[in-house]
C-alpha cells in the first residue's frame, strides 16, 4: 500500500523537531500542520508577514486581512506576530527558518530542485517565494508523488526543468518511500508498507543506495 | 503645523505622469488600495510600470488598471493565480511586459531603494534562469547574485490608521509590502480608514514613520478587494 498524501505529510512531520520554525509550501506540504507529533509544537511562518500562524478558522471568524501565502484565511496562535515583507524574507534569507517543506516537479540526485516552471514557451513565469525559501531555510524537505500522473519519475539524475535552487533538498517524502539526498546520491530511508525497494528503484531515474 | 492630508483620492493621484513607476501595496487582496487604484484609472496616466507581488484579480483594482491598457510593464513575483485573468491574456498577446522577481528579492530591492543601497548580493536564484546575465560573486566560498535597488515614483498604500504627520499602522497581514514601498517611493500616497491627530498613535506601535509618507487621504469605509471579487464587481 502506498502512502496517502496525509500519510506522507504525517511522515514528514515526524522528522521535524519540537520548537522548530517551519514554513510550509502551498498544496500538499500544508497538510503537515495537521500531523504535528504528540508533545511537539511547531511555529509556522507565512511569507506574507506572519509568525505563529494557526489553522483555517470557521467561516464566521474569517478576516480577509488575515491570510497565508496561499491567500487562504488563517488564524493566529498565541504568541503570533506581524511584520513587513522585507523582515519576513530576512527570516528566510537570513537562515532563521529551521524547516521548509515544499512540493516539487523534479528533484535531482544532488539535491537540485525544480518546482516553479516547466519552461514551456507559453507558460507565464511565476516564482513567488520558492527561490528564497530554498536558498535560505536551514533544511528543505520535499513532499511529492514519486512519479507524475503518466508514471514519469520525479526523482531524477539531472533536472530538465528550470531550477529553483542548487543542491538544496535534504529529504523527499513520496507515496512510496522516504528518500534522503546524500553526497553519494539518493539513499532509501524507508518504504511504504508493502512497497519493495525494487519497485521504488524502478520508479526512480537515478540509483538508490 | 504639518498636515499631509489631501481632500480626495482624485486630488492625491492628480499629478501622476505618463510613464511613471507605481508601487502598489498588497498581497493578493489583503492591503490592496482599491480606492487609490480606481482614482488612478480615472486620472488617466498611461505607459505605467507597476510593482506589486501579483498582477491583480478579477476586474477590479490593479487588474482593472491593467485591463484599461495603461500598464506597459509589471514587476512582480507571482503573476499567475486562480483569480487572475486580465494579465495572462494581455501577456500572451504580447501587450504587456513582465519582469518576474523572486519575492524576497523584490522586497529587498524595495527596501534597498528606501535605504539608499544601490545593490546587494543574495543566494536567491543562483544557478537558475532568473540569475541569467547578472553578476555573481563568491563570499566565504558560496556564490551570490547581485541585485539592484528598485525605486518607484509613487507608492499607493492602504493603512488602517494614519496621523496627519503620516505615521501609519496597518491591519494584520494587510501590512505586507506597504512599509517598504513607502520607503522606496519618491511620493508615497496613503489611504487610511482612520486619520487621527499627532500624538494619538503610541510611538511604540508606529509601523511606518511619517518621514516616508507624503499624502494621506481619509477613506473611512474602504472596499475590500476580497468582497469585490466575491460580488464579481468590475471597475469602472
Amino acid at each position: 500500500m502506498s502512502w496517502t498524501p496525509d500519510e506522507m505529510a504525517a511522515r514528514a512531520a515526524l522528522d521535524i523537531p519540537n520548537g522548530a520554525y517551519v514554513n510550509l509550501g502551498i498544496g500538499m506540504p500544508e497538510r503537515v500542520a495537521n500531523f504535528v507529533p504528540e508533545g511537539r509544537t511547531f511555529i509556522y511562518h507565512s511569507e506574507n508577514g506572519l509568525l505563529g500562524m494557526g489553522p483555517e478558522p470557521v467561516e464566521t471568524e474569517r478576516d480577509p486581512d488575515l491570510i497565508n501565502a496561499g491567500k487562504k484565511p488563517v488564524s493566529l496562535n498565541p504568541g503570533a506576530s506581524f511584520f513587513h515583507h522585507a523582515d519576513s524574507f530576512a527570516m528566510i534569507r537570513g537562515g532563521h527558518i529551521d524547516y521548509c517543506v515544499l512540493g516539487a516537479m523534479q528533484v535531482a540526485k544532488n539535491g537540485d530542485l525544480a518546482n516553479w516552471s516547466t519552461g514551456a514557451k507559453d507558460a507565464i513565469p511565476a516564482v513567488g517565494g520558492a527561490m528564497d525559501l530554498v536558498a535560505g531555510a536551514k533544511t528543505i524537505y520535499v513532499i511529492t508523488r514519486h512519479t507524475t500522473k503518466d508514471g514519469t519519475p520525479k526523482l531524477v539524475d539531472t533536472c530538465t526543468y528550470p531550477l529553483t535552487g542548487l543542491g538544496v533538498v535534504k529529504r523527499i517524502y513520496t507515496d512510496l518511500a522516504v528518500v534522503a539526498v546524500s553526497e553519494f546520491g539518493f539513499k532509501l530511508v524507508e518504504t511504504a508498507p508493502g512497497i519493495g525497494a525494487d519497485e521504488v528503484q524502478t520508479k526512480t531515474a537515478a540509483p538508490l543506495t | 503645523m504639518i498636515d499631509k492630508t489631501v481632500a480626495s483620492v482624485a486630488d492625491a493621484v492628480a499629478d501622476t505622469e505618463d510613464g511613471a513607476t507605481v508601487a502598489v501595496a498588497g498581497f493578493g487582496a489583503a492591503g490592496s488600495p482599491v480606492e487609490l487604484l480606481h482614482a488612478l484609472i480615472d486620472q488617466g496616466a498611461k505607459k505605467l510600470t507597476i510593482i506589486n507581488n501579483n498582477a491583480g484579480n478579477g476586474k477590479i483594482g490593479l487588474a482593472s488598471l491593467i485591463d484599461s491598457g495603461r500598464v506597459a510593464k509589471m514587476i512582480c513575483s507571482f503573476p499567475r493565480s486562480t483569480g487572475s485573468v486580465v494579465f495572462p491574456d494581455l501577456y500572451r498577446a504580447g501587450k504587456i511586459d513582465l519582469e518576474v522577481v523572486p519575492q524576497g528579492t523584490l522586497a529587498e530591492r524595495l527596501r534597498a531603494a528606501g535605504a539608499g543601497i544601490p545593490a546587494f548580493y543574495t543566494p536567491t536564484s543562483v544557478g537558475t534562469p532568473l540569475a541569467d546575465g547578472k553578476e555573481t560573486r563568491d563570499f566565504d566560498g558560496k556564490a551570490y547574485v547581485m541585485e539592484t535597488w528598485l525605486h518607484a515614483d509613487i507608492a499607493l498604500i492602504k493603512a488602517d490608521v494614519a496621523d496627519t504627520h503620516g505615521n501609519l499602522i496597518y491591519n494584520m497581514t494587510a501590512r505586507n509590502f506597504a512599509p517598504i514601498m513607502c520607503m522606496a517611493a519618491t511620493t508615497t500616497i496613503v489611504q487610511a480608514r482612520e486619520i487621527v491627530d499627532p500624538g494619538s498613535i503610541n510611538p511604540e506601535i508606529v509601523v511606518t514613520p511619517g518621514i516616508f509618507v507624503d499624502r494621506v487621504i481619509h477613506v473611512p469605509n474602504p472596499e475590500h478587494e476580497d468582497d469585490l471579487l466575491r460580488a464579481e464587481r468590475s471597475y469602472p
